[in-house]
């Protein structure tokens, strides 16, 4: 049930709205929540408050998004069932016979960071994730490269060298949303979807990079593969990557992805 | 002691009331998909609210117990016989053929009997609630079965023939029953209630007229994930694309063909479609019964309202109980 048009399941590639500055105006009052500078309320649900901080993808939207996710996890309020960051906004799921709107409003405006808000109240968590961009598990590789006007060496060069973010994690167990994609690898998805993309394939689409963390249908670029296992449902900690964190990559060769992969095979049992 | 599958029926998995706290790790929360009916039957057979039971679509499973148990179904209309050793096994046993096992009451089945539940009618999904529960090793704190996911329940899937479930017997729990007519209104018609969604003010002014005017049909395709409606096409909004946001269970979405989705248990925790409206929780059970070919109509309330709903809907159940 594909329900996202940038999922990495299929469907076409989003495109950038210019985010309204004018935040007074607001048309709708039955929607609309409360509105306070820099982010809106919006009661999406009897059971959810959505809270909006703009409507593109920026590192300093997300800041904010962060810093009232983590503000919210701290306080571990039974309430509040479920935290859905995303790009610029932050879904909160509470139940509503314990809580109301207007009480997690007011929790909300108290935790909401200011204007220049960081996320670097927490440690920050840097990730290296090995990664093999061999064509078997790269098919997309030569093309991504023939768009770019790179060499295939380039692309993996470009792909490697800068440090991610993760913005979000949705579309499926443990899919992380990283952004940060040089532009110069900026591609299409797939005109038509794989149906079936394997577990650790590393894609892109538009600006955006992602590890596949289960088998599952996909429509992003594939250029590589990790031998990681990226979303373990066993674990204490069940994905390797959390909203927020840094994330590298590590070009290895084919040798070095079975070894991984065997010791990580070996972990399981 | 176990119950063996003897023929898994369409889908059958096993469900709790869910996973909480994992939405920001792709996670949706699960469970039941029919809450309601599903903590009527723990109830019923003396269990708490989260005992993991057997949800079962459409077709029901036949399921052959090794001991004594006490059971209850409650959820959609479906026939269940009985067959035990003593009658009706072998259609020789000097009565006439399996007897009925009667929906949303607790029954004491002996032991080697065969419980064969058959196709339901008026709602997708019934669950069976054993006392004691089954035993499920928990995942990320629940024994939901997500089966997109592989994980949770009974090895992470639907069951088979030939599984072998365990049931956690505790003897000191008190059995309950219903007061008559209680659950009528149930398996009723009534519209869908729903508050407006956070990108209504992106539809044109008359799609929501239209969505609260249409009677919508249920699709084939429709799953836990979600259950899609076919109708006259809402046109989505001229307004350009949404940035991919969080989604609350329930949310109706309404993608580039105008036929709206409605979001329930395994959805994903995140979407770029805009959401036109979101049905309320006191509703979410009757979404979890839709079945493929069933008509759907909506009407809008108040936020107030909705809470106000589940809060009653709450003390209802509280208030159905006999002893």
């Amino acid at each position: 049930m594909e329900t996202s048009r940038d999922s990495p399941g299929g469907g076409s590639n989003i495109s950038f709205c210019g985010f309204a500055n004018d935040l007074k105006a607001v048309s709708c009052k039955a929607v609309l929540y409360s509105e306070f500078p820099l982010m809106k309320l919006i009661a999406a649900s009897d059971s959810s408050l959505l809270i909006v901080f703009g409507d593109v993808m920026s590192p300093a939207l997300h800041a904010r998004v962060m810093s009232l996710f983590f503000a919210l996890r701290r306080r571990n309020d039974p309430r509040i069932r479920n935290l859905h960051p995303a790009y610029a906004s932050l879904l909160i799921d509470f139940d509503p016979l314990r809580l109301t709107h207007d009480e997690l409003s007011s929790l909300v405006q108290q935790l909401a960071p200011a204007q220049d808000a960081s996320a670097l109240d927490r440690p920050a968590n840097i990730v290296t994730i090995p990664v093999c961009y061999d064509v078997e598990f790269g098919p997309d590789l030569l093309e991504v490269a023939r768009h770019a006007g790179l060499s295939p060496e380039e692309v993996v060069r470009l792909h490697s060298s800068p440090t991610y973010l993760v913005s979000f994690l949705g579309f499926s167990p443990g899919f992380a949303y990283l952004g940060g994609l040089p532009e110069a690898l900026h591609t299409l998805r797939l005109a038509t979807p794989r149906p079936l993309v394997a577990s650790g394939s590393v894609g892109i689409a538009g600006s955006q990079t992602g590890i596949y963390p289960s088998d599952s249908p996909g429509g992003w670029r594939l250029i590589g593969r990790t031998p990681w296992r990226m979303f373990d449902p066993q674990a204490a900690s069940p994905t390797r990557l959390q909203p927020g964190d840094s994330v590298k990559f590590s070009p290895i060769d084919r040798v070095t992805f079975d070894a991984l992969q065997r010791g990580a095979e070996a972990q399981l049992r | 002691m176990t119950i063996r599958v003897v023929k898994p029926g369409l889908f059958t998995t096993i469900q709790d009331l869910g996973r909480y706290g994992y939405a920001h790790l792709g996670i949706s929360s699960g469970g039941a998909a029919d809450s309601l009916s599903f903590r009527i039957a723990n109830r019923l057979v003396g269990n708490d609210d989260n005992t993991p039971a057997l949800e079962m679509t459409l077709l029901g499973a036949t399921l052959e117990f090794e001991e004594t148990a006490i059971v209850a179904i409650t959820g959609a209309h479906c026939e269940c016989k009985v067959s035990t050793p003593l009658h009706g096994a072998n259609g020789r046993g000097g009565d006439a053929g399996p007897a009925q096992l009667p929906a949303n009451t607790a029954c004491e089945l002996p032991a080697r009997t065969v419980l064969e539940c058959g196709s339901m009618s008026r709602g997708a999904r019934c669950y069976l609630a054993i006392q004691g529960g089954f035993e499920t090793p928990l995942v990320m704190g629940s024994a939901s079965t997500f089966v997109t996911g592989h994980f949770g329940g009974f090895q992470g899937r639907n069951l088979q023939k030939g599984d072998i479930l365990r049931v956690r017997q505790q003897s000191s729990l008190r059995r309950r029953a219903l007061r008559p007519g209680a659950l009528e209104w149930l398996r009723a018609p009534q519209a869908l209630r729903v508050t407006k969604g956070p990108q209504q003010e992106w539809f044109a002014p008359e799609a929501f007229e239209q969505l609260l005017s249409t009677a919508y049909v249920v699709s084939e395709h429709s799953d836990r994930r979600g259950v899609r409606l076919n109708g006259a096409a809402l046109r989505p909004p001229t307004r350009s694309e949404l940035l991919t946001e969080g989604v609350p269970l329930g949310a109706i979405q309404v993608p580039q063909d105008g036929q709206p989705i409605i979001l329930l248990v395994d959805q994903q925790t995140t979407g770029g479609y805009p959401k036109i409206a979101n049905v309320i929780a006191a509703d979410l059970h009757r979404v979890g019964q839709l079945r493929p070919r069933d008509e759907v109509r909506f009407v809008e309330v108040s936020m107030p309202e909705a809470v106000q709903a589940l809060a009653e809907q709450e003390h209802w159940l509280e208030d159905i109980f006999d002893s």
